[in-house]
């Protein structure tokens, strides 16, 4: 029976002893900081740009025209392929690390960003103009709160993605990380190493939702809850 | 001093609104009545300078204020912000007492989603009626509301503008409420629609 061989499947035990292992040694907290760095560097140039690509092809449609089958190449290219481009082009350094992710998180915040330009209110940026606000005054109290939802959907979205993606460019092409070290846990065969890595990064994924995403999407919406 | 001279408006191939004059000095209340879809509210953002493709001239004065149909209140700021927000010279106290003009002086801190639909027209016509202004427009602010609802928002509006000396520019079907809240009634009406104002 499958249960039966530890070398398959591991007790849960056996995974949480070997986690323990690896955070004594430092070994798993030096990976994840470097996951972590990359997801975020990652994650806050793929939500600017994102978000100022798509505002912008949402409010015009000229832009929106010329640059919407890019957008529909880039949401249905395999993750792999840019990945592997990314590499082969930039080098096996942390740009093209960097880079891989970022493009496979852009098309997702352009096109949420974009739909959320796209339903805003015309009227509120009427009475925008009549009462003559300044250009940050609107941005800050008019079209930031409507693009709220937008970005912390895509935010949640994009972070679901880049979670995957990270471990796979780690994977191919660099030395530290978690992916690098599920690679090398691979390699030996050692499936109780592979989980020991898996199972701390969903944790970490766990606390991050919990902890910063869930209290910002409700300090941000927390009008709605007053309602 | 208000002055439109608008000479042609088209959507597409559509012309909508044909030769339109008018004239309206400080203090003066003008309703233009007229059916739905005749182009009452395009040219009232025509006047307010939401809408500049147009063949024609408007010399509008400074500092305008626009009641659209929908309260158009930000969800996501207290009624407080609401108002102040819109006139960045208005303090605390103004906004507060802005809001006991319409009767919402303790509703400051509250978000437009937990008033009723009548509390969010009258925060409407508190951000409206908050600070001086020259020019006054309401694009049938009533519309859709219940008719007791609608009579008690038409009274409030005009003790506002009674204590105001803007200008005000009111479009309307409704032949009641331009008699309420205008000194003036014209009608605007053909196809394209024309008016002028003062009449010849």
């Amino acid at each position: 029976m499958i249960m039966a061989d530890p070398q398959v499947l591991p007790s849960p035990l056996v995974v949480a002893q070997k986690m323990a292992a690896l955070w004594s040694t430092g070994d798993l907290q030096l990976h994840l900081i470097d996951t972590t760095i990359r997801i975020a560097w990652a994650f806050s140039l793929a939500m600017t740009l994102g978000g100022i690509i798509g505002y912008m092809m949402g409010r015009y449609p000229l832009l929106n025209a010329w640059l919407d089958p890019w957008l529909i190449v880039f949401l249905n290219l395999p993750a792999l392929v840019l990945i592997v481009l990314c590499y082969l082009w930039i080098g096996l350094n942390e740009t093209a690390a960097i880079l891989a992710v970022t493009l496979n998180k852009l098309p997702l915040v352009m096109t949420l960003i974009r739909e959320g330009a796209r339903s805003a209110s015309s009227e509120l940026r009427d009475l925008a103009q009549v009462f003559k606000l300044s250009p940050m005054d609107k941005f800050r109290h008019i079209i930031l709160p409507e693009l709220l939802p937008h970005l912390v959907a895509s935010a949640r979205a994009g972070l679901s993605v880049i979670w995957k993606i990270v471990l796979v460019v780690e994977f191919l092409g660099r030395s530290t990380g978690i992916g690098r070290q599920i690679h090398t846990q691979f390699s030996i065969f050692n499936i109780t190493g592979v989980l020991a890595y898996s199972l701390s990064f969903v944790v970490f994924i766990l606390l991050i939702e919990f902890l910063i995403m869930q209290p910002l999407e409700r300090y941000a919406t927390r009008w709605r809850q007053n309602a | 001093m208000l002055n439109v001279d608008v000479l042609n408006k088209t959507f597409g191939d559509q012309q909508i609104l044909g030769s339109c004059k008018l004239k309206l000095q400080a203090g003066e209340r003008l309703s233009i009545l007229g059916p739905s879809g005749i182009g009452k509210s395009t040219l009232l953002r025509i006047i307010a300078g939401l809408d500049t493709n147009v063949e024609g001239k408007v010399i509008r004065p400074e500092g305008i204020a626009y009641m659209f149909q929908g309260p158009n209140l930000l969800d996501w700021r207290n009624c407080y912000q609401n108002l102040m927000i819109f006139h960045r010279e208005a303090s605390q106290e103004d906004a507060q007492k802005a809001l006991e003009q319409v009767g919402l002086g303790d509703k400051g801190l509250h978000y437009p989603r937990q008033l009723s639909l009548g509390q969010q027209r009258r925060l409407a016509l508190a951000r409206t009626f908050l600070s001086k202004t020259n020019l006054i427009l309401l694009d049938e602010p009533f519309t859709s509301l219940d008719p007791q609802l609608k009579a008690n928002m038409l009274g409030l509006t005009r003790e506002l503008l009674d204590q105001s000396s803007a200008m005000l520019v009111h479009v309307t079907h409704d032949a009641m409420e331009s008699e309420i809240l205008g000194s003036e009634t014209v009608e605007m009406q053909g196809c394209p629609a024309e008016l002028q104002w003062p009449f010849k």
